[in-house]
């Protein structure tokens, strides 16, 4: 009731009397919590080492410049792997996405009741887990290599790309749909004339931002040994060879920089 | 050749949208179909090819009754019944010929379609079409770079190519200016005549309906109101078909579009 009779005058507030009182005691209480969380931390943080940082960040600095230029001979291959797990992974999960999300759109799923949540599982499931723990799962699995790689991107990218995707297909123009159901066209060549030009745009924008996606995940993959330039940081990391790991992170930042200049062209071309 | 008997369609929300029409069209002949918005006019044109499932009833075109057909025969029924509508339902990302030939898609296998290697006839055909209404040169263009009335067009062709017997029309001029609507409903009435097609032609502006037509139907509230012929509407029966106003300007227009034609 923010709007008030006085003396023939409507006043008009924003929140009544209690509601403003509630937002105060809301207020209050976050303020606490986030003091008591505020001591909690600093409570169990060694804070010599956090003093410490600044010397030791700028130690490691000194120690990894300048980057050790020779190594690059060696980073070819794992790059080049990393580029393909990124790749072909998206391409995989693309064509895996395609039925998922004719079958989880409302517009086009065989069946709402049984086919459509069993689609939205998929979607759910997969895009839940992170690829990083795909890949360690799919090791134990396929063992060690950039095939695990592959896979662990294919299975992360499934439900990102179906589920964008189904969105897409559910925000058609039916009466395109329409229009060629009535020419007397089967249930695949409505799919193909009154529906596929339609998400074609979409889909072509998600492919590449996927693949734009996944060569930052790639990257990784090899810490837990799927493959790819990862490989390197980890064994570079664990012998301490500070320059190698500066020249890995500049040959990475190339990499990511160059796919997304090329999705953003791509982006571009279509829309 | 098209008979409608006691067709009823109830929507789930209950609303009773035809109420048991009954309509007989014969061989060649062109209908205007009126009435107020809700009336029912698009269910009615929809539930004759089934996109929209009728309730009860039946619908015969020639000896064939569409409401009891499998999937399979409905669309081979389908291909005789060419559709046009209001907001030209194109394929936006599609060529104008791609769009033309998707109307023998009834007759075609899933593969040539999708590889786009329609019979040499069907191209034909195609641009035969578009020439008759004055497109031939725009078959490449996309279908999203044509004008209104040049997308009618292309609707046309594509409901023409299916040689149908039938044309269901909806409200094929609500999205036009007042010259291309005149145009195109010219060109529709042109176009059944030379083939001898009948139409069924829903359409809100209805000086535009009596200038072309030689049958009207009235519909209000999913009953047919009035049937006669377009110089039968008079004040009086316009008020029962929409309800009270002044009618005579708007018959006063067409008798001047008469006189000056």
């Amino acid at each position: 009731m923010p709007v008030q009779d006085l003396k023939g005058q409507k006043v008009w507030q924003r929140r009544t009397g209690r509601e403003s009182l509630f937002h105060w005691v809301l207020w209050l209480t976050g303020v606490a919590v986030f003091a008591y969380c505020w001591q909690q931390i600093s409570a169990s943080t060694t804070w010599f080492f956090v003093w410490d940082a600044p010397r030791i960040a700028s130690d490691i600095w000194t120690r990894a410049t300048p980057p050790r230029w020779e190594y690059i001979t060696q980073l070819g291959k794992p790059i080049w792997d990393t580029l393909n797990i990124a790749t072909l992974g998206t391409i995989i999960s693309l064509i895996l996405a395609v039925p998922v999300a004719f079958l989880a759109a409302r517009n086009t799923t065989p069946s709402a009741l049984f086919v459509r949540p069993i689609a939205l599982l998929i979607i759910v499931s997969t895009r839940s887990i992170n690829s990083l723990i795909w890949a360690l799962l799919l090791i134990a699995i396929i063992g060690p290599g950039v095939f695990a790689g592959v896979v662990a991107i294919a299975i992360r990218s499934i439900g990102f790309c179906a589920k964008l995707l189904y969105e897409a297909i559910e925000e058609i123009d039916e009466t395109q749909v329409e229009a060629i159901t009535a020419t007397g066209a089967s249930r695949w060549q409505v799919m193909a004339y009154g529906i596929v030009p339609q998400i074609l745009p979409a889909f072509a924008g998600i492919a590449v931002f996927r693949w734009d996606i996944n060569i930052r995940e790639s990257t990784v993959l090899g810490l837990v040994g799927a493959g790819g330039i990862g490989l390197q940081l980890s064994s570079s990391l664990n012998v301490l060879a500070w320059p190698q790991v500066a020249l890995i992170l500049l040959v990475i930042l190339a990499a990511v920089v160059i796919s997304e200049w090329v999705s953003a062209k791509v982006r571009g071309a279509i829309i | 050749m098209l008979r409608l008997d006691k067709l009823v369609k109830t929507y789930k929300t209950g609303d009773q949208a035809l109420k048991a029409v009954e309509l007989e069209v014969p061989e060649g002949q062109v209908l205007a179909l009126i009435g107020p918005s809700g009336a029912g006019k698009s269910t009615l044109i929809r539930c004759i090819n089934r996109l929209v499932e009728p309730t009860s009833g039946k619908v015969y075109l020639g000896d064939v009754e569409l409401t009891g057909l499998s999937s399979g025969a409905l669309r081979r029924e389908r291909r005789r019944m060419g559709m046009i509508f209001q907001e030209y339902a194109l394929v936006e990302r599609l060529t104008v010929m791609e769009n033309v030939l998707s109307g023998r898609l009834g007759y075609v296998g899933f593969w040539r379609s999708f590889l786009r290697r329609f019979p040499q006839s069907d191209v034909d055909e195609a641009f035969r079409l578009l020439d008759r209404v004055g497109l031939a040169h725009m078959a490449d263009k996309r279908a999203d770079e044509l004008s209104g009335g040049q997308r009618q067009r292309v609707g046309i062709c594509r409901a023409l190519i299916q040689n149908p017997a039938l044309l269901l029309v909806d409200e094929p001029t609500a999205s036009l200016d007042p010259k291309t609507s005149r145009q195109i409903m010219r060109l529709i009435c042109e176009l059944c005549q030379e083939r001898g097609l009948a139409a069924i032609i829903n359409i809100h502006d209805v000086a535009l309906a009596q200038m072309f037509v030689q049958r009207v139907i009235g519909l209000r509230f999913g009953a047919i109101e009035f049937d006669g012929p377009p110089d039968g509407l008079t004040p009086e029966v316009l008020t029962t078909i929409y309800g009270e106003e002044d009618w005579e300007a708007t018959i006063e227009a067409v008798e001047d579009e008469e006189a000056s034609a």
